[in-house]
């Protein structure tokens, strides 16, 4: 077993990573099931392809998280959701 | 479902798909890592969930070397590319001088960043140095060390005898590309100087300006030899740029787990506006093919 003790590994951040490449995987499989990244002109005004809409969302949501973090004391939880949202408008929008 | 190519070619980019996660994913998650923790050596940490990057986002410290961060970049992209145009479109296109100017248009790049520092810092000593020397010679009040006005003016002048060369070498190869029936279409059409540059140049050199504008932004953003070198991040914390903070907080400080915050918060700002800038010159004239009658 490799020691990987000197990541000083937390469970909070081995779930996001999780969360992370889960997606990533998930955009595979979605890729394999209807190729060609479904590209389209949406509400920004420039083609975007299914994995230019999850970096944006995932961007997007890092900054929605930031921002929460400096503008409120209020629970991440609730940025969570915001960011939930999010992704959902991305995906149906952009 | 039909499948339209054959997907084993991906396995050609495994090793550098492991070359990158080896090299910059694992160090990044070990940063996240850290930034959520705090530790006192010893390989031991506690738990401080959002604690460093409240911290970082509401910290003045931070804000000011964000804004002199920006500012540095913003002067150096508005000086760079126009000027590595210019000089690239003045160079010659053939002839034995054509080899001449490339090799005296590589030399700066070739110099390491801290030689360059180096060299900064003797030359425009007012004391020892040619630059300094000539410039209080001519009655003109000039101390990098003690002026913040003066220490922004020599790394901003040193980032651009550094690295002007390096969008000049970028659009040079984006102009000798251009096939000379371009040129030949646009003389019989009548075309003035400046049409032949905005309509068959300039969007020729558009890739590669594309590279030169973010290669210069990242570059310059993540500034920290030469300015650390010439000034010290001085007079004062004038010249004190993200990466300069950054290492006195986790090296001078030892504060790993606020410096790995400033580093994920540093790290995300680059992503977005290298994303803005690659999304925007990737699109911008992307519909707006010449008209005859503006040739």
């Amino acid at each position: 077993m490799i020691d990987l003790s000197w990541m000083a590994w937390t469970w909070p951040t081995a779930i996001f990573f999780v969360a992370i490449f889960g997606l990533i995987a998930l955009m595979g499989v979605w890729e394999y099931v209807s190729p060609g990244g479904h590209p389209r002109v949406g509400v920004l005004r420039f083609e975007t392809t299914r994995g230019d809409r999850l970096f944006v969302s995932l961007l997007g949501s890092a900054f929605l998280c930031l921002g929460w973090l400096w503008a409120t004391d209020l629970s991440l939880w609730y940025a969570l959701v915001l960011c939930a949202v999010f992704f959902v408008l991305v995906f149906s929008l952009v | 479902m039909e499948k339209t190519w054959n997907n084993k070619a991906w396995f050609f980019v495994l090793p550098v798909l492991l070359l990158v996660a080896f090299s910059a994913v694992i160090p990044l998650m070990t940063v996240v890592n850290y930034s959520v923790q705090d530790t006192f050596g010893n390989n031991q940490f506690f738990w401080a969930g959002t604690e460093w990057f409240t911290e970082i986002l509401t910290s003045s410290r931070f804000h000011d070397a964000l804004m002199r961060n920006l500012l540095f970049s913003a002067i150096i992209l508005a000086i760079e590319v126009p000027l590595g145009i210019l000089v690239a479109l003045a160079m010659p296109k053939k002839g034995i001088w054509v080899s001449v100017c490339l090799v005296l248009m590589a030399l700066p790049l070739l110099i390491p960043w801290n030689v360059v520092g180096t060299i900064w810092q003797v030359f425009a000593r007012t004391d020892i140095g040619l630059l300094g020397y000539a410039v209080a010679s001519m009655g003109i009040n000039y101390n990098y060390g003690q002026n913040p006005l003066d220490a922004w003016v020599t790394v901003i002048v040193m980032d651009v005898w550094h690295w002007t060369s390096l969008v000049v070498l970028l659009c040079y190869a984006g102009l000798v590309s251009i096939p000379d029936a371009y040129y030949q279409a646009a003389k019989i059409d009548g075309a003035s100087r400046w049409a032949v540059f905005r309509y068959i140049q300039l969007p020729k050199m558009g890739r590669v300006l594309l590279i030169a504008v973010l290669l210069r932004f990242m570059d310059s953003f993540m500034i920290y030899t030469e300015p650390f070198v010439v000034t010290g991040g001085g007079p004062g914390s004038s010249t004190t740029f993200l990466s300069i903070d950054l290492v006195k907080m986790a090296v001078g400080q030892f504060d790993l787990g606020p410096a790995a915050a400033m580093s994920l918060v540093y790290f995300l700002i680059i992503l977005l506006l290298s994303w803005v800038f690659y999304t925007a010159m990737t699109n911008v004239g992307a519909d707006k093919a010449p008209k005859r009658d503006q040739l």
